[in-house]
């Protein structure tokens, strides 16, 4: 008999490991074979379709007793080793010393068991073995609650299993989107969608605060407060190598297991392979280098030359019915480029990196048919200048002629449907523009088609130019931003009718052309979906342009500008007190009074924007939004309490207005203008809703202007009770904030969408202005609030995040 | 004491950088900025427009851009080069992520 191989693992690479050295070199070692589980090789990858109940143990083991004995392995399965004595060359386990002249350590990876409390209940689960399977499969009683912490691979393996096999299944998931490692946020909320219709809940941005339970598994607490009941908790957060046999051991360990090319670790007589090593830096977790790494060890163990050379892997969702894959390096960086391809409609992403004349990585989603494909072209570093222009479509028309846009258009037969959702065919379009519709309004006013969810609007317009020739312009409404050929308005309508909740969703559903927008399309998009969505979309600070984020106004010199609100301009000796001595406290450089009615202090450091803030609070004083696309002042005169002509209490009704109305987030910035009679010592006629009162009530007008642009307001109507005033003006700015493009002020909206329009919403039909008074009052139920008092407790970043200014200068 | 004697100056865990976001270090040389990308890449850069000096790290990140907050100016946070039509460039710093730690080449922020 050879010499003697001892094996610590009998992993997926252990295994193949064994089967090349028996067949290259049989009868070379005797072997022994030692596994902490009590049973030998098993297709450790095929434990999903074990715990869906599409295979069983016994379809996935790879190595059975007979081949053992075939080739003369003696098991110690169930035996851990504990110590590796390197001087007298004998590894030790529970069953004694066992002599070694060749050493393999292959113990793999170990979970990463995040340190909250209740983690060591029982029914808290990892997913690495057969018993953590056996478990989840006990718990997957149909109405039993399981609770994944981990949205990456693993964790969603286990959760489509669960939920397969009855089990209500919630995945915690602690950054923004699914599988952040191999996806991008459109890919991730693709696939978010697919396992919320497979009954799967998913809450992102989740931070597990603790495990629950009464001497078991009762329920997981999230840092936000929210808690999910559970009967069976797997934590699948990720691993990290096994390595403590080897530390131990005094071997080299770094995250790893240390080896070279030969797999060879510190010491020469020791070998390691798996996912326990750590090679040139790099940690293994996928099957295919693993393969690679069990042929070059098997080769070296009998003394041949072969080096280890990671290469290129892809990765692969195993959960039935969904289809996705990674590969290569998808993240942006110079030089590189994308090509997004989006089928909304099939729940379609590509996404192609390419650097230079080379193809690096790609994302595909919902079909990965030509996975393959574009696998190679990353592997072999192909050269793809040609093929460019159709890499996208796949090998089917690699090569191929560039693609006309309008030539599929123009095959299409006149009965083939354009519009799914109003049921318009080809045929009827064209009609409609040989009858005299030059434009898209017309065409839609006509045949209804692409008037709903918009998603056709592209094709309607091909059909345009082909039929129109020349005479045709595309886009006389320009797209919002260069991420996406919609205008704004189509993006508004289609995040209502494709009921669109998260920015991801919005750039899927729309075929956005970049990754994450652009420092346009961002700010505006965050205000729609939360005017729009405004319990159910989750506001993002860093969607905002910096005044909003920091909820001050920066100035060129990247100090703040900082404004208490006084409502309808009312203060009082005691409120300046404190302004004035928070203006000496932070040396102020300047103190200003506004055109709005307000005090202004110049110059704030914005580490100091919170300490500013809480001392102006601590007076009764909140933030005075002037730095917000949102309601910013009402502008009062002193009315019938002081002024001998006043007619009615304008300054009472000022500051009705802006406690009912502050808070909001609007398209663009909000005044108004409250005078006590015609005289209008308030200027509410140039205000964009104003104010003026008169014997007989209240005359509301609106859309004036007073900067670029000066335009006086024109009467919306007169009502006899400030209560009407109130509702009529808070329907008002509902329809404004539900309407208009963003950064649209609104005397530029009601001049798109005409005054008589705005009159018939808010005037004429009363049920409809209550119910918009109903949304503009659900939307300030949740935000109206003071960011002064809220800011400083959700975040940190106020401050630098470390200062080396004054060690240095020791 | 002197801590940029290592090359590799530990400023601060991942998490405190917020998502698609920036936190400042200030150094007795200026302001360096630090982003963190909705794929958590690192970026480092000085915080300081070539334009008007506006602060980069009030920017909006998209991508692995940033723009300017005061003019809109969009800079590339690998290279530091302004994109479109601006032309100027930032100095941008060596910066990775270990074991959730931001670590940031400190070399060129001692004093020359």
């Amino acid at each position: 008999m050879g010499r003697r191989l001892v094996v610590i693992g009998a992993g997926m690479a252990s295994g193949r490991m064994l089967e090349h050295l028996f067949e290259t070199a049989p009868g070379a070692f005797a072997v022994t074979l030692f596994n902490g589980e009590p049973r030998g090789n098993y297709n450790r990858l095929m434990l999903s379709p074990v715990l869906s109940g599409e295979k069983t143990y016994t379809d996935i083991v790879t190595h059975d007793d007979d081949w053992y004995a075939a080739h003369g392995v003696t098991c110690r399965f169930g035996e851990h080793v504990t110590k590796i004595d390197r001087g007298r060359k004998v590894v030790i386990s529970p069953g004694g010393e066992t002599a070694y002249d060749k050493l393999v350590i292959a113990t793999g990876s170990a979970p990463f068991i995040i340190p909250v409390p209740g983690k060591d209940l029982p029914g808290v689960v990892t997913y690495r073995d057969l018993e953590d399977t056996d478990a989840m499969i006990a718990a997957s009683r149909p109405g039993a609650k399981a609770v994944v912490i981990g949205g990456g691979l693993l964790g969603l393996e286990a959760a489509a299993g669960m939920a397969t096999r009855g089990a209500e299944v919630t995945v915690i998931h602690l950054m923004g989107h699914l599988m952040e490692r191999q996806l991008d946020p459109a890919a991730g909320y693709l696939l978010q969608k697919d396992l919320e219709r497979r009954g799967i809940k998913v809450h992102c941005k989740g931070a597990t605060k603790a495990i629950l339970g009464d001497g078991k598994v009762e329920a997981v607490l999230l840092e936000d407060g929210t808690v999910y009941p559970a009967d069976l908790v797997c934590m699948a957060v990720g691993i990290r190598p096994e390595t403590r046999i080897a530390t131990d051991a005094h071997l080299e360990v770094s995250r790893g297991v240390v080896v070279n090319d030969q797999m060879q670790t510190s010491d020469p007589a020791i070998h390691a392979l798996g996912e326990c090593v750590e090679h040139d830096t790099q940690l293994f977790g996928l099957v295919a280098p693993l393969y690679d790494q069990a042929k070059v060890l098997a080769r070296a163990l009998v003394g041949d030359a072969a080096a280890f050379r990671p290469v290129q892997t892809a990765t692969r969702l195993k959960v039935t019915g969904v289809d996705l894959l990674s590969a290569g390096d998808f993240a942006e960086g110079p030089g590189r480029e994308d090509i997004v391809f989006r089928d909304p409609g099939r729940g379609i992403y590509k996404r192609l990196v390419i650097e230079g004349e080379r193809l690096i990585g790609a994302v595909m989603y919902g079909d990965t048919a030509d996975g393959a494909w574009f696998f190679s072209l990353i592997k072999d570093a192909s050269d793809i200048t040609d093929q460019r222009d159709t890499l996208i479509f796949g090998p089917g028309f690699a090569g191929g002629s560039k693609a006309d846009p309008l030539a599929a258009v123009a095959a299409l037969p006149p009965e083939a449907e354009i519009c799914g959702c109003n049921g318009v065919c080809k045929g009827k379009i064209v009609q409609a523009i040989q009858g005299g519709a030059r434009t898209l309004d017309m065409v839609r006013a006509q045949t209804k088609a692409s008037s709903s969810c918009g998603t056709c609007t592209g094709l309607v317009e091909q059909i345009m130019a082909m039929t129109l020739g020349d005479a045709f312009s595309a886009n006389a409404n320009p797209p919002m931003c260069k991420c996406t050929d919609h205008p704004h308005e189509d993006v508004r309508r289609m995040i209502k009718t494709l009921g669109l909740k998260s920015i991801p969703a919005v750039m899927q559903e729309m075929g956005w052309k970049t990754v994450g927008g652009c420092a346009s399309c961002r700010p505006a998009l965050n205000y729609y979906l939360l005017s729009d969505w405004p319990t159910e979309y989750v506001d993002d600070r860093q969607n905002r342009f910096v005044n909003e984020r920091n909820h001050a106004n920066i100035q060129k010199d990247g100090t703040y500008s900082v404004v208490p609100r006084m409502w309808g301009g009312v203060t009082t000796p005691a409120e300046l007190r404190a302004i004035a001595d928070a203006a000496d406290k932070y040396a102020v450089p300047m103190v200003k009074v506004t055109g709005g009615q307000r005090i202004d202090l110049l110059g704030v450091k914005k580490e100091d924007l919170p300490a500013i803030w809480a001392d102006l609070n601590e007076a009764g004083m909140v933030s005075g939004h002037a730095y917000s696309k949102g309601l910013r002042t009402v502008k009062t005169c002193v009315g019938t309490e002081f002024c001998r002509f006043g007619t009615q209490d304008s300054t009472g009704l000022g500051i009705k207005l802006e406690k009912l109305l502050w808070g909001s987030w609007t398209p663009a910035k909000v005044k108004l203008g409250v005078s006590g009679c015609p005289r209008n010592c308030a200027e509410a006629t140039c205000k964009d809703v104003g104010v003026v009162c008169v014997d007989s009530g209240y005359q509301i007008s609106v859309a004036g202007a007073a900067g670029i642009d000066v335009k006086e307001t024109e009467l919306l109507c007169a009502v006899a009770t400030e209560d009407e005033a109130m509702e009529v003006i808070a329907a008002f700015v509902q329809l404004y904030r539900e309407n208009s493009r963003y950064l649209h002020r609104i005397y530029k909206w009601v001049a798109k969408v005409g005054l008589d329009w705005c009159k018939a919403q808010v005037v004429d039909d009363t049920a409809n202005r209550r119910a918009l008074c109903d949304r503009f009052m659900l939307s300030q139920s949740i935000y109206q609030k003071d960011p002064w008092a809220e800011e400083p407790k959700l975040r940190n970043d106020f401050a630098p995040l470390m200062d080396l200014s004054r060690e240095a200068a020791e | 004491m002197n801590v940029m004697a290592d090359a590799w100056l530990d400023i601060g865990a991942l998490e405190e950088i917020p998502l698609q976001g920036a936190r400042v270090l200030k150094t007795p040389k200026g302001c360096v900025a630090v982003f963190r990308a909705a794929d958590d890449h690192v970026f480092a850069l000085d915080d300081r427009c070539p334009h008007k000096g506006g602060p980069l790290s009030e920017g909006i990140v998209h991508g692995h851009s940033v723009t300017c907050p005061l003019h809109n100016w969009v800079f590339d946070m690998t290279s530091g080069q302004a994109q479109g039509a601006d032309e100027g460039r930032v100095a941008t710093y060596a910066v990775r992520v270990q074991a959730g730690r931001v670590l940031l080449d400190s070399a060129r922020l001692a004093r020359s």
